[in-house]
């Protein structure tokens, strides 16, 4: 598939999925679990909050690491969504001015410390679900979801998703590189021609789907998708569940690098 | 009570915005027969095709599947004997796995877990491709494709195979296996096609369309060879016959 591998390579993630190490064979539900756990203990900080999300990078660093995962695969898809990020924190300086602490002579005022919060906390969070996806697969994760007792209808949503996003997107380009080829570099890229391609493809994908749903009603579909599911919860699922929820709650609720500063300053003194 | 007999009586068709799609349609398919079903683009194959197992029903007329007739009621059951295999793979393959899209037919029939994996199992290697269980659709090739949506719908075990241009945008190799599936089938099937070689190759029976009518009905050496009627519905003698002509032989 050839937007697959030079446009966006959405599916690159999900081939590493299927990596055989210590993180990919632990259970989807307690990965899942863990890193809902990660992101609503980071979400949750203060808004400037910095010391005390630095230590959660051990749990990306820990899947990065455990599941033999590229770190370049992952900075580049967190860098691309970053601009979104950037924009939703920029203002912060402009309007938060007042000083807050002082480095080397430097003043930096609370804006500036918020939006370097939200930095980390994106980071933080985005790295961490896609290396979930990563070391799961996307379908792990909806197997996944549906045996935590998410709704049917959300679990087939996501899967009819995942499944038809690649259908999709080359119908897309098929169409785009038809203009292209005909458009001789400037006519036809106009807003008009561009809103009756966005209509075709409209109309398209809902043709598309009466197919689909055609032969789903063909093999028997009445309403509810089922997933042949595997694998129970085993006594390694339930250790990395347990020790990475005990530590993000240690993490939230004692000041675990004040508390290492302040050993290592003491033992300086 | 046989499934695999499948009769058209005075079938007619047409669509909300008033095309004339299906007209008086009538033929009779008994148990292990292959027919060919052949006609120009736009003649009304896949909306036939889509009757047969009561997407769409007919508007005046009556099909009989065995000893049933299609009915809004009776489609469900029907459906278990009657398989559909659509042209483009895409939009059969639905499900995120090749193993969770041969399954989902056995599954939706309530069939236990086991009996599910056998059929998988049997399936994928029937259409030869087994091994590919765990890919996503959208990694497979075309042939691949097209190969698993049949293996879908044969996991089924329907007794009557319906397909609908199976041999579009396949590659000769590709094609060739594909015949070679459909030949050692015993299902009642009906495949319609533009492929003429094909319908030669694995259908004794065959049914030309024009317009939405029967036109002709009958051996497919002999209809298929008929140069006038061919050039009458806008087709045109199979390749290895306009070949063998040109040459003598």
């Amino acid at each position: 598939m050839s937007f697959d591998s030079e446009f966006f390579n959405i599916g690159y993630l999900d081939t590493l999925a299927y990596r055989d190490t210590l993180v990919h064979r632990i259970d989807a539900r307690t990965k899942l679990f863990v890193t809902g756990l990660f992101i609503i203990s980071v979400v949750s900080f203060p808004a400037h909050e910095l010391a005390g999300l630095v230590p959660y990078f051990i749990y990306p660093v820990f899947l990065l690491a455990a599941g033999d995962i590229p770190l370049k695969a992952i900075l580049k898809k967190v860098l691309l969504v970053s601009p979104f990020v950037i924009f939703v924190g920029i203002f912060n300086p402009l309007f938060d001015r007042h000083v807050v602490m002082s480095l080397g002579g430097i003043d930096i005022s609370g804006g500036w410390v918020s939006f370097a919060s939200i930095m980390l906390k994106f980071v933080l969070t985005v790295s961490s679900a896609l290396l979930l996806i990563a070391t799961t697969s996307f379908v792990g994760i909806c197997e996944g979801l549906g045996r935590m007792k998410v709704p049917d209808v959300f679990v087939t949503q996501l899967l009819f998703l995942y499944r038809y996003l690649f259908v999709l997107l080359e119908e897309a380009f098929r169409m785009v590189r038809a203009r292209e080829a005909r458009s001789f570099g400037r006519k036809g890229y106009g807003v008009k021609p561009f809103i009756s391609l966005i209509s075709v493809l409209m109309v398209r994908t809902f043709q598309r789907a009466e197919r689909v749903y055609g032969a789903m009603v063909s093999r028997g579909f009445s309403g509810k998708i089922t997933l042949h599911r595997t694998g129970r919860i085993g006594a390694s699922d339930l250790a990395f569940g347990t020790v990475f929820t005990v530590l993000f709650l240690l993490l939230r609720y004692y000041d675990i690098t004040g508390a290492v500063g302040r050993i290592v300053t003491g033992g300086v003194r | 009570m046989s499934h695999h007999i499948i009769e058209l009586r005075s079938v007619s068709f047409d669509y909300p915005d008033g095309t004339r799609a299906l007209q008086d349609v009538s033929f009779r398919i008994v148990h292990g027969e292959a027919v060919g079903l052949v006609g120009p683009n736009g003649a009304g194959k896949t909306t036939l095709i889509m009757h047969l197992n009561g997407q769409l029903l007919p508007r005046s007329g009556e099909i009989l599947i065995g000893e049933v007739p299609l009915t809004k009621k009776t489609r469900q059951d029907i459906r278990r004997s009657v398989g559909v295999v659509l042209q483009n793979p895409d939009d059969q393959l639905f499900m995120p796995t090749v193993y969770e899209d041969v399954a989902f037919g056995p599954t939706n029939l309530g069939l236990p877990a086991e009996v599910v994996r056998e059929r998988v199992r049997q399936a994928l290697e029937e259409v030869g491709c087994a091994g590919v269980e765990a890919r996503p659709p959208h990694r497979l090739s075309g042939g691949q494709k097209k190969a698993v949506a049949i293996a879908g719908v044969i996991a089924m075990k329907p007794d009557v195979l319906v397909m609908d241009e199976p041999s579009a945008n396949l590659d000769p190799g590709s094609r060739r296996h594909l015949i070679n599936i459909l030949k050692g089938f015993t299902h009642s099937r009906i495949i319609a096609s533009h492929d003429l070689d094909l319908i030669l190759e694995v259908c004794r029976r065959c049914i030309v369309i024009h317009e939405g009518r029967v036109v002709a009905d009958g051996k497919s050496e002999e209809i298929l060879l008929d140069e006038r009627l061919m050039r009458e519905c806008d087709l045109e003698l199979p390749v290895s016959v306009q070949f063998s002509r040109k040459t003598g032989g």
